[in-house]
């Protein structure tokens, strides 16, 4: 089980980019995505983006939950008072998603007990949408941190390496 | 004498100080430095911060607050002159900051003659959330806090003492502590102008 974590700014630009694997269960907390993954992944999240722009107006929380489906990847966003979206994107089974439109086979159904009881398999149940929203309540404050840095400017891109091991920390935490 | 000066410092800190919040203070600060790292440039290039003149003009900044700074903390605390360095130190460091950003560095590292010494400061509010930004020059030549230099020599230069104070360490460099090196010069005497008659 892969995730792919993306912090977007005001003008639909990326400012910072992480992917990871689970750590529960023993899992080695590798990400294992397809090489399209790579590019894919920013488009997959991309598109997610309108679908937060539809969603943010309807919800008065910052954690908006599952914004977006395709194939086997969900997204789920959490959208801070600056505009700025984290979007969390998270697949069960990375190897096995055909990227290619023209579906041959039916999508694929978990095939072992174990993977039926990841996260991502059940991306709406109220465990993983809370998980998620913990993962995304710490990388939050992290970004406060961040910003409160005044030679940092506003949409500019993140390379502190003290964030990205916060956000990681994060992550083996809660995902 | 140590215990005196804290004790005037924590009760002027209490009763005769307005105070302000500490996120401002920081953030404007912060916004300071940020835009003198911007303005200022090594000449003939667009981006590449000039640290050094920074380091400069956050010095002189300190020290224009420094000279005016020495009436307030003199009228708030009401105390007399020092009768050496080492009592200076004390002031300086248990009522002056207390009084005015509510830390307590410590005095230490004093030389063979008492006439230097270092201000180890545990927390710097001035240096909240701060991260020196990474272009490989400002973790070497950029010191943070060097207004608090200038203030210094600005309001000891107001009661007649020259000094030159300077950070040797900082912790946003990476190094464990920040501190600051504080020597005196030499004391100021009354001087006539030179064609008085």
């Amino acid at each position: 089980m892969s995730y792919y974590f993306a912090i977007v700014g005001t003008r639909d630009n990326p400012l910072f980019e992480i992917d990871f694997g689970t750590s529960k269960g023993g899992a080695d907390g590798v990400a294992r995505f397809r090489d399209e993954a790579k590019h894919m992944n920013q488009f997959i999240v991309h598109a997610a983006i309108d679908m937060v722009e539809e969603v943010q107006w309807h919800n008065k929380e910052l954690y908006l939950k599952k914004v977006d489906s395709y194939q086997n990847n969900h997204i789920h966003c959490l959208l801070t008072g600056g505009n700025i979206k984290f979007m969390l994107l998270m697949n069960p089974d990375p190897t096995s998603t055909p990227y290619s439109t023209y579906q041959t086979s039916p999508p694929s159904r978990p095939s072992t007990a174990r993977q039926s009881t990841l996260l991502a398999s059940n991306p709406t149940a109220p465990q993983t949408e809370d998980a998620v929203r913990q993962f995304m309540l710490e990388v939050y404050e992290a970004w406060l941190k961040c910003i409160m840095n005044p030679f940092y400017q506003v949409n500019q891109a993140v390379t502190s390496p003290i964030f990205r091991s916060r956000v990681a920390t994060a992550a083996k935490k809660y995902l | 004498m140590a215990t005196k000066a804290a004790r005037i410092g924590e009760e002027v800190w209490k009763s005769r100080v307005d105070k302000i919040n500490a996120e401002v203070v920081t953030l404007t600060y912060g916004t300071i430095v940020a835009q003198l790292c911007r303005d200022l440039t090594v000449p003939n290039t667009i981006n590449k911060t000039d640290y050094n003149a920074v380091n400069k003009e956050l010095d002189r900044m300190g020290y224009n607050m420094g000279l005016r700074l020495i009436e307030d903390f003199l009228a708030k605390t009401g105390t007399g002159q020092c009768s050496n360095f080492r009592e200076t130190a004390e002031m300086i460091s248990k009522v002056g900051f207390k009084v005015f950003i509510n830390i307590t560095p410590n005095v230490s590292n004093w030389s063979k003659d008492s006439d230097s010494f270092h201000l180890v400061f545990e927390e710097n509010p001035l240096a909240d959330f701060v991260e020196l930004p990474d272009d490989g020059r400002a973790q070497d030549e950029l010191w943070y806090s060097n207004i608090l230099c200038g203030v210094i020599r600005g309001a000891m230069e107001m009661v007649q003492m020259q000094i030159e104070a300077r950070f040797v360490s900082d912790v946003l460099r990476g190094d464990d502590t920040t501190e600051m090196r504080v020597t005196l010069i030499r004391i100021i005497e009354d001087e006539m102008p030179p064609d008085d008659e």
